[in-house]
């Protein structure tokens, strides 16, 4: 018998989302027409807590604790870029499930449900919310439409045998939680801190294989939930002004009845 | 006929503020009915509470050693055997709702309106997107079930009402999972206020140091009664617990005084605190992009301010 046959791997596949989003660093602005957010030219990146699930997934198999680590991300063609930095951080496949159309948390569940079938993860990482929509609700109905445990908010996992125990970012502090494999994990930010890509990475990855599907062919219901009405810039909060020394913020302060 | 169910947020003894702020919101869309599901293995504190919030209808209880603690997998299935005659259904936008409610949706089949902001009509609603640098607003089509998360900093408490209204035990046949054990909770907590309903925040960045700095924000909290916040570094760095985290991915504030010592004004962050209501920043950089955004600036060392201040008050 192979050597490599005699390891003990838990996992086989750990299936992990990467949204492309604009840049957590670029103010986006919405349309002067209201029809949407002005994006065109923006830099785009891996969802930041996307880019920590897929760290955590890779530290898991280099562990030894899965075999391999395949990243999927629903979009426009262009998030090729993104599984291509998914691929060089490490992951071994990638699927670009092609929609032109942006899909809200109920669909892309759906369809990252119908990968799920495909791949036959024992442990699916995403992240808790994608810093563009903001909703922080696709993990959720993904475990949901799966029948399986939910443990989001993930700032510490542990695997073994069958089980994970997750500690969660919690308002009231820090919470654990024991849930049965498979599973969805959603991350926080302090789960890890992502590796940098290297370059003969960059070179490797793009040997790696993209498997592409178009939305179309997985007959999936994508009819949005609710219809956006407009995009608008939020009220400015008017300009304050400065003061000069800790008498004159207290002087003012005192005047606005905030403090005795 | 619209019917209102708003899940509460407790935490075995007390009603959290956030379902006050639930009913407050609920009560914008004009509904014949608010219900309120207390879900727990004793549910009559937090029961009796929601019994006495104006414009509350009725208290409905789901008492179970399995509801001891807020497992999303093991709650959701209650709340759906439950929802079913009611047009909406609605949980806080903290860590709590936002980790139950798209458990209910989907159960539900339906999607799920986060964080909203404010109600333009019964179907109509705004909510923020990219950090708050734009606002939606959407409508759910007539005929589904609207399930959301309301995004408490939007939303007074609300008040007592005048007399409590009937509290009464639900029994669902749900079937509860087992794939999901609650292990334990580790709080910092203490007595000092709670940053998400506290009238003062005292809140600190990278630029306070370490475990020692923050020290002295807690000694001017304590002094002004107020509640300590962080911006992301300074949890990141390791001064203070996860839970001070104010901002996108922390909590969403809305005291009616906040400090901002050494915090530089990051996008995530301001996102936190934009509906305080008098935002003090005391950063030694004096083109910090804080400034733009608060209503009082000093330029300085954010140290002899703090020293300053607690000599002053004191
Ligand atoms: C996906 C994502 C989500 C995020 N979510 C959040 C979030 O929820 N909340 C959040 O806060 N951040 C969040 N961030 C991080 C955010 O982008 C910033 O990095 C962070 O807010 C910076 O924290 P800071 O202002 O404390 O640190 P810095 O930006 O390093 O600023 C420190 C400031 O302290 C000042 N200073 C230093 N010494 C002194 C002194 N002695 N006296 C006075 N001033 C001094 C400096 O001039 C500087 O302005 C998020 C980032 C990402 C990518
Ligand atoms: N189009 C998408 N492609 C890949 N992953 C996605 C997509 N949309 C959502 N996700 C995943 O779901 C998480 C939560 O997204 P959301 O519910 O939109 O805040 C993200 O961090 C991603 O991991």
């Amino acid at each position: 018998m192979a050597l490599h046959h005699m390891r003990e791997v838990g996992l086989k596949t750990i299936m992990v989302c990467l949204k492309r989003v604009v840049d957590y660093n670029v103010r986006v602005r919405p349309k002067t027409d209201g029809s949407g957010v002005q994006t065109e030219g923006l830099k785009m990146s891996i969802n930041p807590f996307d880019e920590i699930a897929l760290e955590e997934a890779l530290r898991i198999r280099e562990r030894g604790e899965a075999s391999e680590v395949v990243v999927v991300s629903i979009g426009p063609e262009d998030c090729q870029q993104q599984l291509r930095t998914g691929l060089a951080m490490g992951a071994d496949s990638a699927v670009l499930v092609r929609s032109d159309e942006a899909l809200d948390p109920p669909s892309a569940a759906r369809v990252l449900l119908n990968m799920i079938e495909r791949l036959e993860p024992g442990l699916v990482l995403m992240g808790k919310q994608a810093i563009d929509d903001d909703c922080n609700q696709t993990g959720q109905m993904l475990a949901t439409l799966w029948g399986r445990p939910q443990a989001t908010f993930a700032s510490k996992l542990e695997l073994s045998g069958e089980v994970a125990t997750v500690t969660r970012e919690v308002d009231a502090g820090l919470e654990v939680i024991e849930v049965d494999l498979p599973a969805v994990v959603t991350t926080d930010l302090r789960l890890n801190e992502p590796r940098y890509v290297k370059l003969p990475d960059i070179m490797k990855a793009k040997k790696k294989p993209i498997d592409t599907v178009a939305i179309e062919d997985l007959g999936i219901d994508t009819t949005p939930a609710f219809q956006v009405l407009a995009h608008t810039a939020p009220e400015p909060r008017a300009r304050g002004r400065m003061v000069r020394n800790v008498d004159e913020l207290l002087a003012e302060l005192r005047e606005r009845g905030l403090v005795n | 006929m619209s019917k209102v169910l708003i899940i509460a947020e407790h935490n075995g003894v007390t009603l959290n503020q956030s379902t006050a702020r639930c009913v407050s919101c609920a009560l914008e869309l004009a509904p014949d009915c608010i219900d309120i599901l207390v879900l727990g293995s004793d549910c009559s504190g937090p029961a009796s509470e929601a019994a006495g919030l104006k414009g509350v209808t009725r208290v409905r209880t789901i008492t179970s050693e399995a509801n001891a603690h807020p497992l999303s997998a093991v709650l959701a299935p209650q709340i759906a055997a439950v929802a079913p005659g009611y047009d909406y259904v609605l949980g806080p936008s903290t860590t709590f709702g936002k980790d139950l409610m798209p458990r209910v949706a989907a159960l539900l089949g339906t999607g799920q309106v986060s964080d909203i902001m404010s109600v333009d009509g019964p179907r109509r609603f705004r909510r923020p997107v990219y950090a708050g640098n734009v606002i939606v607003s959407l409508e759910v089509p007539e005929g589904r079930q609207v399930v959301a998360t309301v995004r408490t900093a939007s939303f007074p408490a609300g008040a007592p009402g005048d007399s409590p209204v009937a509290v009464e035990e639900t029994a669902t046949d749900a079937t509860i999972p087992t794939h999901t054990r609650f292990r334990e909770l580790r709080t910092a907590g203490g007595d000092r206020p709670d940053l998400q309903t506290a009238r003062i925040v005292v809140s600190g960045g990278r630029g306070v140091g370490g475990a020692e700095g923050f020290e002295k924000l807690y000694s001017l909290a304590g002094q002004l009664g107020a509640a300590v916040g962080a911006s992301r570094a300074a949890v990141d760095a390791g001064y203070v617990p996860n839970e001070l985290q104010v901002g996108q991915t922390g909590k969403i504030i809305a005291p009616e005084l906040y400090f901002a010592f050494g915090i530089s004004g990051a996008i995530q962050h301001l996102t936190g605190i934009k509906d305080a209501g008098t935002i003090v920043a005391v950063n030694k950089d004096p083109e910090a992009p804080i400034f733009e955004v608060a209503d009082i600036g000093l330029s300085g060392d954010l140290f002899e301010v703090v020293s300053q201040l607690e000599e002053k008050l004191g």
